[in-house]
């Protein structure tokens, strides 16, 4: 894989599509990121977008558990995408 | 504890145990088995979130809010974290169908210290998915007794006693234990220590003299936290069959727009059916105006006006509610004084439809008693008005909110009040608002900060009329025609939008972004419905009834000294020359302020033109909101904000129904 590749893999939140699995890298440095922690999503984990609400409003699902995320949370969330 | 229900046990050395546990994890259905019939509903001091306690053998028992984790993130959490710092012993109540997300709560409590019993609740829907979760290795993992029940078929309820009595300190997690180490000698308390590690921001003032790098710490405990949960349920959890349920497929739909939309106009509907039309128009119109006004009311002011010198003036409707005549009956020495005009006026009203109005001279009976009598109309008012659309809106609500519907609209809407500068959760009380503005502005409790709080509440008092407004704006619009209504539906809109985006820019703070767990969908238990509208309703009557007749007694004043027809003189150049309506409507304005409705209906028996009553509705709806709902707006937002919003739709209503007063006419 080339330098490239690997650069498109890393996208934030706002930009993964229903379905897709992917790595969180980030989260946002403020009381929110303890939140996501609490929820399970946490730097490291891997989780899949379950769906994405027209506008912007992404789903999560880690293993039994959904959540949704604001578009504006998602945006300031970093991930790398697998598939 | 603050509150110490029945002082009698308080001299006994009796065990707090407080009931913890993630929202919908039904809690509340094991409190109910617990407390029985004896439920004390209160406030927490110092804030708005309502705890309820009860007395179980000789245990005080505590409910708390919903909550993910012992923290200070709102107003919820911190009245949570507060009753379990005080509790002696913990119930950690957990759905089984949602491990992974609630056992992180449960760790916490065991890393605090605190004696705990793990209650498994919802085993019933773990059989149901095909799950299978080994309660004895999860006890073992976490060290403390985990109990099996199923809250809603009452299957093991019978052991509650039991957990409570076992209840022990947990295996805490090694790291934890490390970490406290740190400040084992300046905080005593392991449960404090932990939640200063943790940030807690309360407590972390209470000890400020300590400096650690807390930032870290707190994160490196969340993770590790959060990775103990994933081995637990690893070790705990097998076999699980994902999707293929009919309520998981309803939740997928419930999100997507085209699925989600039509499911939120089909539920929009029943609401308006049920609420709308049922509630709202015909038993209120049989509370509140056969038994209230028909029957108690004139019978309380039959019994004052027996001695007491009175007019009794009396309007004839017809079908429609077109004026027919009027009567005047003067009793000069009471009703007793009387008696043949008495007949006479029974006779009168007999079989008509009649709006009665009693005058009474004295001004201290007028107060009292009078059209706008302190103790008259508040009664009706509180009892056969606002009773049964409250109760009706809260049953609507906790059914939505038992089902797993609401986070999926909040989802589905936060894009749109994001824009607003709100997030999705806005939507409970903007949909609320169409009900009781007062009723929703009380639950702009449930936003994450001040700000959404006080935009929400703007939005409110602005823009959006509550039902009673509704329903006669609706008869009033359909009469014009549908050039009206067009006029108006759009005019209304684009003020939404317009307010929205100034306020979003004026009012200063930050908005939280959505983060929203989605609970399974699922059946709401009736019972458990039922018993959360009660409490809910209960603590509405509680919180309005004295600003209800503190309102009452206002507008009394104010009628009896005269000091409102002056307001009404103030009032009247600006709906002849800026609105122009005839000057009659500055009454009908007057009015608005007691009751939105009364102020539309003012409007009535107007000769007015089409454009005319679009002008005064449109006016009209955005004109300062009822009495009640304005007292319940100082009391949340406090004085200055409230008063600026209070004054803000008075200039705002006369602005633009000026304006659109000059284009169309």
């Amino acid at each position: 894989m080339n330098l490239k590749e690997r650069m498109e893999m890393k996208t934030t939140l706002d930009k993964v599509t229903k379905g897709q699995k992917f790595i969180i890298d980030q989260l946002p440095d403020d009381d929110y990121k303890l939140q996501l922690i609490r929820f399970g999503i946490a730097e490291g984990e891997k989780v899949t977008c379950l769906d994405k609400i027209l506008g912007g409003t992404i789903i999560l699902k880690k293993n039994r558990l959904e959540i949704a995320l604001g578009s504006e949370l998602a945006k300031r969330i970093k991930v790398t995408m697998l598939n | 504890m603050h509150n110490t229900p029945r002082s009698t046990k308080s001299m006994i050395d009796f065990k707090k145990v407080v009931l913890a546990g993630n929202p919908n994890v039904g809690k509340s259905l094991i409190f109910n088995h617990l407390s029985g019939m004896y439920v004390e509903v209160s406030n927490f001091p110092g804030t708005t979130v309502s705890i309820t306690s009860a007395w179980y053998k000789n245990y005080n028992v505590f409910d708390t809010p919903g909550i993910y984790g012992v923290s200070s993130f709102n107003d919820e959490e911190k009245v949570a974290k507060e009753i379990i710092l005080q509790g002696d012993i913990i119930l950690s109540v957990v759905n089984a169908l949602n491990l992974e997300r609630d056992l992180f709560l449960t760790l916490q409590l065991i890393d605090m210290g605190k004696k705990v019993s793990v209650i498994l609740n919802m085993m019933d829907e773990v059989r149901k998915h095909k799950l299978v979760i080994n309660s004895k290795k999860l006890s073992e993992l976490l060290g403390v007794e985990v109990y099996e029940t199923s809250a809603l078929k009452g299957e093991g309820l019978e052991n509650l006693e039991d957990a409570i009595k076992k209840a022990r300190q947990g295996k805490e997690d090694k790291f934890v234990k490390e970490k406290l180490n740190l400040v084992k000698n300046e905080i005593q308390d392991q449960a404090e220590a932990l939640l200063f590690l943790e940030g807690d921001r309360e407590i972390q003032k209470k000890y400020s003299h300590i400096k650690l790098p807390i930032e870290d710490i707190r994160e490196e405990i969340y993770i590790h936290r959060r990775n103990r949960v994933k081995e637990i349920v690893d070790q705990v959890e097998s076999i699980d069959t994902p999707g293929g349920l009919f309520f998981s497929k309803l939740g997928r739909m419930a999100l997507n727009p085209w699925t989600g939309i039509p499911i939120l106009l089909v539920i929009l509907t029943l609401i308006y059916f049920f609420i709308g039309d049922l509630v709202a128009q015909r038993l209120v119109d049989l509370t509140e105006n056969t038994i209230g006004k028909g029957l108690i009311e004139f019978n309380i002011k039959k019994l004052v006006a027996l001695e007491i010198p009175n007019e009794i003036e009396v309007t004839v409707l017809d079908e429609e509610d077109n004026l027919i005549e009027n009567k005047t009956f003067v009793f000069e020495k009471g009703i007793s004084g009387d008696k043949k005009k008495f007949e006479e006026f029974e006779n009168f009203i007999k079989d008509k439809n009649t709006e009665l109005n009693f005058v009474f001279k004295n001004p201290f009976v007028e107060f009292f008693f009078g059209e706008f009598g302190v103790i008259t109309m508040t009664m009706t008012y509180l009892f056969f008005l606002l009773l049964p659309l409250v109760t009706s809106f809260y049953f609507t609500l906790a059914l939505l909110e038992d089902s797993g519907y609401l986070p999926r609209l909040a989802a589905l809407a936060d894009r749109t009040f994001t824009k607003l500068g709100l997030n999705g959760k806005a939507i409970i009380p903007i949909i609320l608002g169409f009900g009781c503005v007062t009723m929703a502005t009380i639950t702009t409790r449930m936003l994450g900060t001040e700000r959404e709080k006080t935009i929400a509440t703007a939005l409110l008092q602005f823009v959006i009329p509550c039902s009673a407004q509704l329903a006669v704006i609706t008869v009033l619009l359909s009469a014009a025609g549908p050039q009206a209504i067009l006029i108006y539906v759009l005019t209304i809109l684009t003020i939404l939008i317009l307010t929205s985006t100034i306020l979003d820019k004026i009012v200063p703070g930050h908005s939280s972004p959505l983060i929203l767990d989605l609970p399974l969908m699922s059946f709401p238990d009736l019972k458990n419905t039922i018993r959360k509208t009660y409490y809910r309703t209960l603590s509405f009557m509680k919180e309005a009834t004295p600003l209800f007749f503190l309102g009452t007694a206002i507008i009394g004043f104010l009628n009896i000294t005269g000091l409102i027809n002056i307001w009404i003189n103030v009032l009247e150049p600006l709906t002849t020359k800026v609105l122009q309506l005839p000057k009659e409507s500055a009454v009908a304005f007057i009015m608005g302020m007691i009751r939105r409705d009364f102020g539309a209906a003012g409007l009535f028996h107007m000769d007015l033109s089409t454009y005319q009553i679009v002008v005064a509705l449109v006016t009209i709806t955005l004109f300062v909101p009822c009495i009640a709902s304005f007292l319940v707006m100082i009391k949340e937002r406090g004085l200055k904000i409230g008063l600026i919003i209070w004054a803000g739709t008075w200039i705002f209503a006369f602005t633009i129904g000026g304006i659109l007063s000059h284009i169309l006419m």
